[in-house]
């Protein structure tokens, strides 16, 4: 917690943990960013006051633990189905608020059909997407997003396209659906990535809470633990080897709430 | 009251408009599609959702999460298609929500085709996914009780805040009979947030809730197998039921659910003809099994006749129930053969 002085010399707080984030400690590795992802959805909660309002929905993976992290109530779904979860969600209470935060592999290998379907109908619900190319629960596995000569313990020579294709660009494919009103990519590894990260975090929530339809962020995430990295390592690797494949930046922005 | 001649799947639809389910998610799968066809065009009158989903799996999840956040809600599908959706079933009831599906058979397995069959018993009745746990199911013989047992199924799902299965097949689904029909409630209070305190609907004025079905710490998992045991011995108690037919005088018992209970009753009928005193005894919830009846009934009357349209599937409950001293006989008639009234009549002239 920091704290500034101001003219008249009172302590005001600039700085602090969002409310709606519980006092538990977290169980993610050291460098991992699913911490940081949590705190981004955790301001942008406390900054629209909607925490009363707001029903996570929570993949299968690492991110499972949720509503260990978050005050907020929230719904497990089975692996990859969170999309679907949270379209029933959405059609019971279009007035609430409803996420799915979900890893590479429930989204956009197992749940990949829901994924697109649930863009596709502009479900209005916000999608966390947390891509650290890699399995990260199950033991570091080949994720649909390992990059190509990447070793996992599924891929043990490198991710080779003969064999097992290329790492899907979700953000830039959900974009061209006519239901997506909000795509984004961003990282956490730079505090210069971490302030637009929650720009655009804070946007899709924006985008849900005007109807606009299905927003979708992809943060970036670091793996050290899988990627066999110190937390450094782990950063530059996103911005030397990440970046470059799965470029940042708003894929979409939907400016009125006007279907085709 | 108005007495409507309907097809079964469409009394399904109805029933569920009737239980109070305004929200219907589902993919077409035949023999079942007049289901979310009407459902289509009747549910945006009562300010419900349909929506026609990606697969069967979407649909199941889609179920979920509607469940979840307090609703009474619906898909409906066939042999396949609940195939797909057993996972998503294995949650609902992991998670202990409340969710119908009614499951109109075809034939199996893999793509097999549309006729009638009762080869679905297994599946319906021992769970159906993974995991230790049952669902509801819940067999109707008539188009009438299409309807009716379909609000069952809500009222029974949400009593024990477990899936419930309707299961039918393509005979039940596809031919009309008259049905009852009042006019369609309002959606009543048992929807209301404080009858429902365990749904989702964000935290306002409450701590923050959770539905899950993952349980890791040490012990955690053990306490709640045994937490939802006790929910189906419950069920077994209070919810099990059965009907009987010119059981009363009775020298032999037939048993028989769904389409094959309405062919041995017509056979029955011929029997007494030519003098054969012949009874039957109809499961109308196969899960929970009406053991108790099987158990009394086959110690008065010892011999019996379970018919069924599959291999010999529902005989093996009929077994571990019956009577140790009575006799179990079984015509079986699997992929879409239909028993006749002259067929049953003849089994039941060579084992009485």
């Amino acid at each position: 917690m920091s704290e500034a002085v101001n003219n008249s010399g009172e302590q005001k707080r600039i700085y602090g943990k969002p409310v709606s984030v519980k006092d538990n400690n977290f169980h993610f590795c050291a460098g991992c960013n699913h911490g940081h992802a949590h705190k981004l959805i955790g301001e942008a909660i406390d900054e629209f006051g909607i925490q009363d309002r707001t029903i996570g929905v929570a993949g299968v993976g690492c991110g499972v633990f949720l509503y260990n992290y978050l005050d907020i109530d929230v719904l497990e779904a089975p692996h990859g189905r969170a999309c679907a979860e949270a379209t029933g969600l959405n059609r019971v209470h279009p007035d609430k608020i409803i996420f799915t935060y979900q890893g590479d592999g429930d989204l956009a290998a197992i749940g990949m059909s829901e994924t697109v379907h649930t863009a596709n109908r502009g479900e209005n619900i916000t999608v966390i997407f947390i891509n650290n190319i890699v399995y990260g629960m199950t033991g570091g596995q080949m994720a649909p997003t390992t990059l190509l000569g990447q070793k996992t313990t599924t891929t043990p020579y490198g991710r080779e396209f003969g064999n097992d294709g290329y790492p899907i660009k979700m953000s830039e494919m959900l974009a061209t659906l006519e239901g997506a009103a909000y795509v984004a990519r961003v990282a956490c590894n730079t505090p210069k990535n971490y302030l637009k990260a929650k720009k655009c975090v804070k946007k899709a929530f924006e985008m849900q809470i005007n109807k606009m339809g299905f927003s979708f962020v992809e943060i970036l995430s670091a793996c050290p633990t899988n990627w066999g990295m110190n937390t450094q390592q782990a950063y530059r690797h996103i911005d030397e080897q990440m970046i470059p494949y799965f470029p940042l930046g708003v894929f979409k922005e939907r400016t009125t709430a006007d279907y085709l | 009251m108005a007495r409507i001649m309907m097809k079964g799947n469409e009394a399904i639809a109805e029933g569920a408009i009737h239980a109070g389910c305004r929200f219907y998610f589902g993919y077409p799968i035949t023999p079942q599609n007049d289901v979310p066809e009407y459902l289509a065009r009747e549910l945006p009158k009562v300010g419900g959702t349909f929506i026609q989903a990606e697969s069967e799996v979407a649909s199941i999840n889609m179920v979920l999460g509607a469940a979840a956040g307090g609703a009474r809600v619906m898909t409906s599908s066939s042999g396949p298609g609940v195939s797909l959706m057993q996972e998503g079933i294995s949650y609902l009831a992991g998670s202990e929500l409340p969710g119908v599906i009614a499951y109109v058979s075809r034939v199996g397995p893999g793509l097999g085709g549309i006729a009638p069959t009762q080869g679905d018993y297994k599946q319906v009745t021992t769970g159906g996914g993974h995991g230790d746990y049952y669902t509801i199911a819940l067999a109707p013989a008539s188009v009438e009780e299409m309807f009716s047992l379909t609000i069952k199924a809500f009222e029974l799902a949400d009593k024990y805040r477990n899936p419930a299965v309707v299961l039918a097949d393509a005979i039940l689904g596809q031919m009309k009979e008259p049905v009852e029909i009042g006019p369609r409630p309002e959606v009543k209070e048992y929807l209301a947030e404080e009858k429902r305190s365990w749904a989702l609907y964000g935290n306002k004025g409450r701590e923050s809730q959770l539905i899950k079905s993952l349980y890791l710490a040490d012990g955690e998992m053990e306490d709640f197998n045994w937490r939802l045991d006790a929910k189906y011995k419950k069920m077994k108690e209070q919810d099990t039921y059965h009907e009987e037919f010119q059981t009363d005088d009775a020298e032999f018992l037939i048993v028989a659910f769904g389409s094959a209970s309405r062919m041995a009753q017509s056979a029955i009928d011929l029997a007494r003809e030519e003098g054969y005193r012949v009874g039957l005894l109809r499961p109308i919830t196969i899960y929970p099994y009406p053991e108790k009846a099987v158990a009394e009934l086959s110690k008065r009357i010892p011999k019996v006749l379970v018919v069924e349209m599959n291999t010999g599937q529902m005989v093996k409950d009929v077994k571990v129930s019956a009577d140790r001293d009575a006799e179990v006989f079984l015509y079986a008639r699997p992929g879409g053969g239909l028993p006749t009234p002259d067929d049953i009549l003849e089994q039941i002239k060579k084992y009485y």
